[in-house]
């Protein structure tokens, strides 16, 4: 039996790596890469390499290293993995090529979705969204007699019926963790909610009804939540949803894939995806892509072998051999059941988040301060003031508020 | 020795000193009373992001950074004076917030609230690190001669451990549904939280530190105990002295000296506390100064690091360190001139 087993995916792998052999030239200019390193840059990566004298780094801290790699002249790097966020500085310094031209002589089988345009000119391809929204148990909401959430009034309701029932550890999981994630899930709220985050002059607008209504929200559901929400990342949530303690989250849609991963799960099959609750205005939600970009510091003969190397490594069969590992954007893409929360997000109004410069450090305001309201410090005023005083110092110190 | 075969031995490491100490030093110092920042500009741009099927394309006001010709951002440097040590203290609202008594509003000041951390759990653990130290080197002392080998490299073990990796298997231990605390759970019968309110994160880190350092300071202490005349020992013996007596009136004496270089060392240590905030990811809760200069420093999502303030809080680190030392060095320094 076991023996089969290992025949069988000695089989599979040799299958799935004949499919991606298939590079459809070969590659005569050394090239490289810097890209975050998850699954779905494996993925593409592992098909660009099938083309010849390319070599992928795959690397969690790629943010730091970056700007400075693609600031040197030659760039180290000729190709870069970004996202919405990390697109800002490398965009900012002037350090990655616009690619129209290319795009014009190679790109026949982009889909203009996929062309991230900053001031009318494309900069980067995009090859994958991602976007937080709503996972549930669906047995547990069946056997309540609960419909599925589609606001956050919706979501406290049902969990209140679910701590009633005792059926879970805790009704909701929530990337609450101090930083980012946590800075991010006021973010959801406050967009939810119709909010503008800036006023006049990169100045800060969160201390108002919205900022309030968002942080009422993040309050009433840490209620429900593991009482350690404070050092909750997204693997912890996960881990939550795998192990059947928690029945709800707003959780990414990159780790969809994993609630059926019968090595890790107990619960397969049993978590269904929807759009991301709803807030007065918006879903409270952000959707993020991945994408690629070329550094400017390259020749025009680098450039174009570079584009043509990544195209390869973006192409139908790479996502027809791998339809599950991320909500692509390329064509061939067959949205399946795991894709069906951040469809339907995207379907109601969901926002892109809104990166830039300002916004980047607003983010880590909002993800140090916030903390001491949950955990009760300060009250919800207050709370968003000194979040704002915070800003307006760090922003000072950078030159984006005079 | 010669003059000149002093300086050729000493030179070598005197200039790697300035070079990576002393110059850094200096640099970090006039970081911190200038601000550098890019020159930005606000232009209406359209910025188009893929949506789940077409695009979501928005117009809006962006500050941009200006470039020169040659490609690089334009930067400014100001001479700010103390500004950026006024942002890193905010003294106006803390002085506001203590007047009015709200001890509260006080700890919600990012660096009074690391202050506040970092001298309780320097001064916690000193007492603890150095007594569970003296008890361990009292233990390996009186150790029969064929267990010693064997004890001390089990009481060695939680130094050589690498204090990120020691903090973060504490943290699996206890954080959620860890081992011990489903063991804990099990045997008082409610629910645990421990990382759920800043008490018991500091306890962990305090119990985490004592386990981590007590080795170094019973290492020290027991090469000390070597030292220590038997003759005295017989005498106060036969003079009817009982342990504690012994241990008082003459082991502790002689070993004064060390006790204050571990304790030197230890403060010195302590007040730099970071890697138990990162291992045991407590941000939330509590935070140590260490920590605060290394938060200022990282980059965020667009690449914006707050240099100016780090360098400030780097420097306010560093004239806690000195004012702390000042009493133990002062002793050592009395007892140096003493003993000629």
């Amino acid at each position: 039996m076991k023996l089969k087993t290992i025949a069988l995916a000695g089989t599979m792998s040799l299958m799935s790596s004949v499919a991606f052999a298939e590079c459809a030239y070969e590659n005569t200019v050394p090239l490289k890469s810097l890209s975050a390193g998850f699954e779905a840059w494996k993925v593409v990566t592992d098909a660009m390499a099938e083309c010849g004298n390319f070599e992928a780094s795959l690397d969690q801290e790629f943010r730091e290293k970056q700007p400075e790699a693609f600031a040197a002249d030659p760039a180290l790097y000729q190709i870069g993995g970004v996202a919405n966020g990390t697109m800002v500085p490398l965009q900012n310094a002037g350090t990655i090529r616009p690619l129209d031209d290319l795009v014009a002589k190679y790109g026949q089988n982009l889909t203009p979705n996929q062309l991230i345009k900053v001031d009318g000119k494309v900069m980067a391809v995009a090859m994958m969204v991602n976007a937080q929204h709503l996972m549930y148990r669906e047995d547990i909401l069946t056997d309540l007699g609960l419909d599925v959430p589609g606001t956050y009034a919706d979501v406290l309701a049902a969990a209140a019926k679910i701590k009633e029932a005792g059926v879970v550890d805790y009704p909701i999981g929530g990337t609450f963790k101090t930083g980012w994630n946590l800075g991010q899930e006021f973010i959801n709220l406050f967009l939810g909610e119709g909010g503008e985050f800036f006023g006049e002059g990169n100045l800060p607008s969160i201390n108002n009804e919205k900022g309030l209504a968002a942080l009422e929200v993040m309050k009433a559901l840490t209620e429900y939540m593991d009482p350690e929400y404070l050092v909750s990342d997204s693997t912890y949530v996960q881990q939550q949803f795998q192990q059947g303690k928690i029945a709800m989250s707003n959780l990414w849609a990159s780790r969809a894939a994993a609630m059926n991963d019968e090595a890790e799960s107990q619960v397969v099959g049993k978590v269904k995806m929807a759009g991301a609750p709803m807030g007065s205005a918006f879903p409270a939600t952000t959707i993020w892509w991945d994408g690629i970009v070329l550094a400017a510091n390259q020749t025009d003969e680098q450039a174009e072998a570079a584009f043509q190397v990544a195209l390869e490594g973006m192409d139908e069969e790479v996502v027809k051999a791998n339809n599950d590992t991320s909500i692509w954007l390329i064509p061939g893409y067959v949205p399946g059941e795991l894709a069906a929360g951040a469809a339907a997000s995207a379907g109601a109004g969901a926002k892109p988040y809104p990166s830039s410069v300002p916004f980047g450090i607003l983010h880590t305001a909002l993800g140090n301060g916030l903390a001491d309201y949950l955990t009760g410090a300060k009250d919800a005023a207050t709370t968003l003031a000194d979040i704002e005083a915070a800003y307006v110092t760090a922003a000072k110190e950078a030159g984006v508020v005079e | 020795m010669k003059f000149k075969t002093f300086a050729v031995f000493v030179g070598p490491s005197v200039l790697m000193m300035l070079l990576f100490i002393a110059f850094p030093l200096v640099s970090v110092f006039i970081q911190s009373f200038k601000i550098t920042q890019p020159v930005y500009e606000t232009v209406q741009m359209e910025t188009c992001t893929p949506g789940f099927l077409t695009q979501t394309c928005v117009t809006e006001e962006k500050s941009v950074p200006v470039l020169d010709e040659a490609g690089e951002i334009v930067t400014q440097t100001e001479w700010v004076g103390l500004q950026s040590y006024i942002n890193v203290l905010e003294p106006e609202r803390a002085w506001a917030a203590l007047s009015a008594g709200d001890w509260r509003a006080f700890q919600s000041i990012d660096f009074w609230k690391a202050l506040r951390f970092t001298l309780t759990f320097t001064f916690i653990t000193l007492p603890l690190v150095l007594g569970t130290g003296l008890a361990i080197a009292l233990v390996i002392n009186n150790a029969a001669r064929r267990v010693k080998g064997p004890v001390i490299f089990i009481s060695l073990l939680p130094f050589i451990i690498t204090p990120v990796i020691g903090a973060l298997s504490i943290n699996w231990l206890f954080r959620g549904d860890g081992i011990l605390t489903a063991t804990m759970e099990r045997m008082l019968d409610r629910d645990i939280a421990l990382f759920a309110q800043a008490w018991t994160i500091e306890i962990l880190m305090m119990v985490y530190r004592v386990w981590h350092v007590a080795p170094f300071a019973a290492i020290v202490f027991y090469a000390g105990l070597q030292t220590v005349s038997s003759d005295s020992l017989e005498s106060a013996l036969i003079d009817g002295a009982s342990r504690w007596q012994r241990l008082k009136y003459i082991v502790i004496p002689h070993l004064m000296p060390l006790i204050v270089f571990v304790g030197m060392i230890h403060l010195m240590d302590t007040y730099r506390v970071f890697e138990e905030i990162v291992g045991f990811s407590s941000q939330g809760h509590v935070i140590s100064l260490q920590w605060l200069t290394y938060d200022f420093l990282q980059p965020d999502q667009s690449g914006n690091r707050s240099i100016s303030r780090a360098s400030a809080s780097a420097m306010l680190t560093m004239v806690g360190i000195v004012l702390l030392l000042i009493p133990p060095l002062k002793r050592t320094w009395r007892d140096h001139r003493g003993s000629h």
